[in-house]
């Protein structure tokens, strides 16, 4: 017996955590991006500056992840995650 | 500030400590969890993260490199922030499999080898070992700074002995509250509340120092920035390599460190706490590096140059006068230090005493697994691991002089966890990840670490010969420590990492591609991957049918987990099944769920070993591998179970119908009860009242009347027994009866039995075989009745047994508490229609056997024998009739009690 | 002398009967098994059957209906004892056919003006 299909358009709430844990996804990826680009200043910017841009971006994730978090930890409102699995 | 009160001030806090971690135990064992459960508390476990690395290092690696100190958190709050990638998966695993350290993890998820177990100890032991004389050096530091400052009250104890006592310090701590259970699931409550105490208590003094020395020395945050950016110190550029590179060595390091895996996993009470930790562990580490820089340039300025900047989060509050405010950084560093040590050991502890302590103890000893303390043995390998672990870092500080930079040991130990990565993210994420592939990339990696990075580390022609260093292993140019195939142009640090992790993963792939995986590992891999699928997770690990008793595995439990744990277990699982009693069917998942537990306590390779031994070397089959397979497994299991069900119903239905035709023979045998008993007592009454009719005409020879006047007697006394026969059942049947018990001897009864049948048809000789040694049995019993019962079965076979040389068996045979006397004849027997019929009353089978009988016998026969707390039984299949007589060898008050409850009711 | 012919498997109640009968001046003989009643009767030709109804072998009724079954003996009297008493019995055996039914035990005194009225004396 095969899983019944996955239904090709979601329910608002469903179809909204799921792009919420793309979020979370995207998240670290997106936090490293910004992390490197330092990297690029060359040495034009002191450690004054650069602190503070990285203290910045720092501030930033934690509040998105603050942000995301919530949402993420309700109970799954779909069953099966066809994307995991 | 005078030394003693600082060591009192330290003592005091340990004692503190003591009472938190004992309070918080004690409220666990109660039961009472509400706020071990919270949040917080898991967060501010997770920073011991933070060690005295972070709280002296941190500010001294600011001050010779610049920012590059912020990768060691940027790492972990990249990894925290993307937490739904893989800590959500590796918690999910940790509590699914109760996984009790990382080489359990990499041991269990690779078909429970326990080389891979033994293999990741051996590198967390020798990557850790550095790391807790780092943290022992940080006290000690700490301790001589205050003694530098007050020479004339304090004479500074010398340096080891400091370290000992400290050491010690930490083992009692460890081993009190580390192995005070050997818990399902290696959770320790008491020290994961004084871990977050210590977490609040470090933040809370580098905070304080930090705000004294913006607000107090830096005039403020602009000022401070400005000053910063005014700071110019080659030295402070950001290496692009060294950037990234660390930032992905700490986040592999947040993962794959023990005491990290410890609280992060092990420790873990609830999943849901993962989600607020995504942030707010990154905030604590944002909060404890805020003012690293600001410390280090205001450090920088004001110290005398020479100054160890490793201690500049004590040394300058103490030049500035703040005596409180150096006591406070005291105690945060003291805090970071003790904590990480006492996590870190604990977690090596379990792993040494789970995968190499164990094994070999149940290798040298087999039987062990079935008998012998096994609670006490585990417990004491995890406190001699305990002992051995920190003597291990105390040896360490003593023979390298605590000598080299916090940061640089702090970077080698990461480096060499971050070994177990692929091998650890590839086991989560894919199937095809296998035991030789785990094994070969490990070991690979663990080779490059040590020769380019830990080895070297000691210093040239410490560990390894300069020559080496300077011309490579036997001379050959490419293979030179710190410029591996040419790469001559990388820091040492990054050069290691690169190299080591791309050997371990081209290590690791090519091994997984070439290997094909054993079915636990098959089982195992899916069961990771697929983590999430709670469907699969139902029955696991595949436990065929083999022939452990239940009795034995409790047995085995009990020793490991404890009585109470083991016995609650069990009955539960008896319970889940439906089963009265403490022994569980050994179903596949049951066993699977025993072995989770006992793995929680020896680890999953030693509990699958134990399960095995006692389970007959059970392996995996073609079974268990459909159930890989999954959904074609659930449905399997449905229908099986849809087909026990019908069967069941089928059984059900059966023995309906068998009671249905039983009841529509019995109400045609009782509709001809009442003709019956009107035929039997007609025909005596017949020959009664015609031969008394005609004696009383008076006028027959006396020869005749003589004759005639036997045939009344005859008939009369046939009538007579006849009536005694039907008050006999009756009395039998309402249980009426009064049994005469006494000791009787078996053989005599036949004997007895066997004289009075034989007048019945005296013309038939009998061939009588039996064995008489059988016979000596003396029974309680009642023997009239008994012997009654007898002369029944033996007179039918004198009358109904065909046979022309009739023979009659007698057999007695004793079958625990039971006496079974078996009566078979060599005739033509009793049609099967007709056997579960003969026991009613007046089943008299066919008229051409009638001897006189009125086919009460075997009615009265089945009534006695339930009275003496036996049976009468037709045996078939012994080609002729056969009867078999059951009775207890001793009938005592208990069985007829019983029975007259029964009758009762 | 007419021929009476017994078909009884009680030994003591078929010497009462051929006892009582005989002094009457009835032959008398006797069969106790059913399995060889009919050919009894075929043999002795008898002038009337007396005839048990629970018998070894054959049972009264299936002596009854394969006697009734044969031309022969359409009209040979027959009288049926039974000692079960039951109405249905009775019926069962008018309906074969029966000439006669008495229940057991019976007065002597019954038994033999019932014969001599069947045998027409």
């Amino acid at each position: 017996m095969r899983r019944p299909a996955a239904p090709l358009f979601l329910a608002r709430a469903v179809y909204r955590q799921r792009r919420l844990r793309d979020a979370a996804r995207l998240l670290p990826i997106f936090g490293f991006f910004l992390l490197m680009l330092p990297l690029m200043w060359g040495s034009a910017a002191g450690a004054g500056r650069v602190a503070v841009y990285v203290f910045g971006v720092w501030a930033l994730l934690i509040g998105l992840a603050a942000y995301v978090a919530p949402g993420l930890a309700q109970p799954e409102a779909d069953a099966q995650q066809p994307e995991d699995a | 500030m005078p030394f003693n009160v600082l060591v009192l001030t330290c003592l005091a806090y340990v004692a503190f400590l003591f009472v938190v971690a004992f309070v918080v135990e004690r409220r666990a064992s109660r039961g009472e969890m509400r706020f071990l459960r919270s949040p917080v508390v898991y967060t501010l476990s997770l920073s011991i993260y933070c060690t005295a690395w972070t709280f002296y290092g941190a500010v001294g690696s600011a001050a010779r490199t610049g920012l590059e100190f912020l990768t060691i958190y940027l790492g972990p709050t990249l990894v925290f922030v993307g937490w739904w990638w893989v800590l959500r998966k590796l918690v999910r695993i940790g509590r699914r499999q109760r996984v009790t350290s990382i080489a359990d993890l990499i041991s269990s998820r690779y078909g429970k080898s326990n080389l891979l177990g033994v293999l990741v100890t051996v590198i967390a032991v020798v990557a850790a070992t550095p790391y807790i004389a780092l943290q022992l050096q940080s006290v000690t530091l700490s301790f001589s700074v205050f003694a530098q400052t007050t020479p004339e009250t304090w004479v500074m104890p010398d340096r080891d002995a400091t370290a000992i006592w400290v050491a010690a310090g930490l083992a009692l701590f460890t081993i009190l509250f580390g192995t005070r259970n050997l818990d399902a699931k290696e959770q320790h409550h008491g020290i994961v509340m004084a871990i977050a105490v210590e977490a609040v208590v470090k933040l809370v003094a580098l905070l304080a120092v930090g705000i004294f020395v913006v607000w107090g020395l830096g005039g403020g945050p602009v000022a401070m920035i400005e000053r910063i950016e005014a700071y110019t110190d080659p030295n402070w550029a950001i290496q692009p390599g060294r950037w990234a590179g660390l930032i992905f060595l700490s986040a592999a390091a947040v993962i794959t460190l023990p005491r990290m895996f410890q609280v992060l996993v092990v420790e873990s009470v609830d999943e849901a706490h993962l989600s607020r930790a995504s942030w707010a562990f990154p905030a604590y580490l944002f909060a404890m590096s805020l003012f690293i820089l600001p410390i280090a340039v205001i450090g920088l300025d004001r110290m005398p140059s020479g100054t160890n900047p490793d201690m500049m989060v004590l040394t300058l509050p103490l030049q500035e006068g703040q005596g409180a405010l150096a006591l406070l950084a005291f105690l945060g560093g003291f805090s970071s230090a003790t904590s990480m040590v006492i996590v870190e050991t604990i977690a090596l502890a379990t792993m040494v005493s789970n995968h190499i302590l164990m094994p070999a103890w149940l290798w040298l000893r087999p039987q062990a697994a079935l008998s012998g303390n096994l609670r006490g043995a585990i417990l004491l390998a995890r406190r001699l691991s305990i002992i051995m672990v920190l003597a291990l870092g105390l040896e360490y500080f003593r023979l390298s002089g605590g000598s080299a930079a916090l940061a640089a040991i702090g970077q080698i130990a990461f480096a060499g966890m971050a070994q177990v990565l692929p091998a650890m993210l590839g086991g989560i994420f894919w199937r095809g990840g296998t035991k030789l592939g785990a094994t070969l990339g490990l070991s690979i990696g663990f080779a490059t670490w040590g020769f380019t990075l830990f080895l070297p580390s000691f210093g040239a022609g410490a560990a390894i010969s300069a020559e080496v260093l300077q011309n490579g292993l036997f001379g050959l140019h490419w293979l030179r420590p710190q410029a591996l195939f040419g790469s001559d142009g990388m820091d040492p640090l990054i050069h290691s990492i690169f190299w080591s992790l791309a050997l371990n993963i081209a290590g690791y792939a090519a091994g997984s591609l070439l290997s094909f995986p054993d079915p636990v590992e098959r089982i195992q891999g899916a069961a990771f991957v697929n983590a999430f699928d709670d469907e699969l997770q139902a029955e696991r690990l595949g436990w065929t049918h083999g022939q452990a008793e239940p009795e034995a595995l409790m047995n085995m439990a009990q020793r490991i987990i404890g009585d109470e744990a083991a016995i609650s277990f069990f009955e539960a699982e008896a319970r889940a099944q439906g089963k009265a009693g403490f022994l569980p069917d050994l179903t596949p998942s049951f066993l699977a769920g025993l072995e989770r537990n006992l793995a929680g306590s020896v680890g999953a390779a030693t509990a699958h070993a134990m399960i095995s031994q006692l389970f007959g070397r059970a392996t995996v089959t073609v079974e268990d591998l459909m159930a890989v397979a999954t959904e074609a497994a659930q449905i399997m299991e449905y229908s099986a179970r849809l087909e026990e069900k019908q069967g069941e119903l089928s059984r059900t239905a059966r023995q309906l119908r068998e009671v249905n035709e039983k009841l529509t023979q019995l109400s045609v045998q009782k509709d001809a009860f009442l003709s019956q008993i009107s035929h039997e007592l007609r025909t005596p009454m017949t020959s009664i009242r015609a031969f008394s009719e005609i004696l009383a005409e008076g006028d027959l020879p006396k020869a005749r009347v003589a004759e005639y006047g036997q045939i009344i007697h005859t008939e009369a006394r046939r009538l007579t027994r006849l009536l005694d026969d039907l008050l006999d059942l009756s009395v039998l049947e309402n249980g009426a009866v009064q049994l005469n018990l006494t000791l009787s001897h078996l053989g005599q009864m036949i004997d007895r039995a066997l004289a009075v049948s034989s007048q019945t048809r005296p013309e038939r000789t009998f061939d009588i075989r039996r064995d008489y040694p059988s016979e000596e049995i003396y029974l309680r019993t009642d023997a009239d009745r008994l012997v009654q019962v007898f002369i029944n079965l033996i007179s039918n076979a004198r009358k109904y047994c065909a046979s022309d040389a009739p023979v009659l068996r007698i057999s007695v045979r004793q079958k625990g508490g039971r006496v079974v006397v078996d009566f078979i004849d060599n005739g033509a027997g009793i049609a099967k229609d007709a056997q579960g019929l003969i026991f009613e009353k007046f089943a008299r089978l066919s008229d051409d056997g009638r001897a006189g009988g009125a086919g009460l016998g075997l009615a009265i026969c089945r009534e006695i024998m339930a009275n003496l707390g036996g049976t009468v039984t037709y045996l078939p299949g012994q080609r002729g009739a056969a009867f078999r007589v059951t009775l207890p060898l001793r009938m005592d008050k208990l069985v007829m009690e019983k029975q007259d409850a029964e009758k009762l009711r | 002398m007419r021929q009476v012919l017994l078909i009884e498997d009680e030994a003591n109640i078929a010497e009462a009967l051929r006892f009582i009968l005989s002094r009457d001046g009835w032959e008398v003989s006797v069969v106790a098994d059913g399995a060889l009643a009919l050919a009894e009767v075929a043999r002795l030709r008898p002038d009337l059957v007396i005839l048990d109804s629970m018998l070894p072998g054959m049972s009264g009724l299936e002596i009854l209906t394969a006697l009734r079954a044969d031309p022969l003996h359409q009209a040979l009297p027959i009288l049926m004892l039974t000692a079960k008493g039951q109405l249905r019995d009775r019926e069962a055996a008018e309906r074969a056919g029966v000439s006669a039914f008495m229940s057991k035990p019976f007065d002597n005194s019954e038994i033999r003006a019932l014969v001599r009225e069947l045998l027409g004396a």
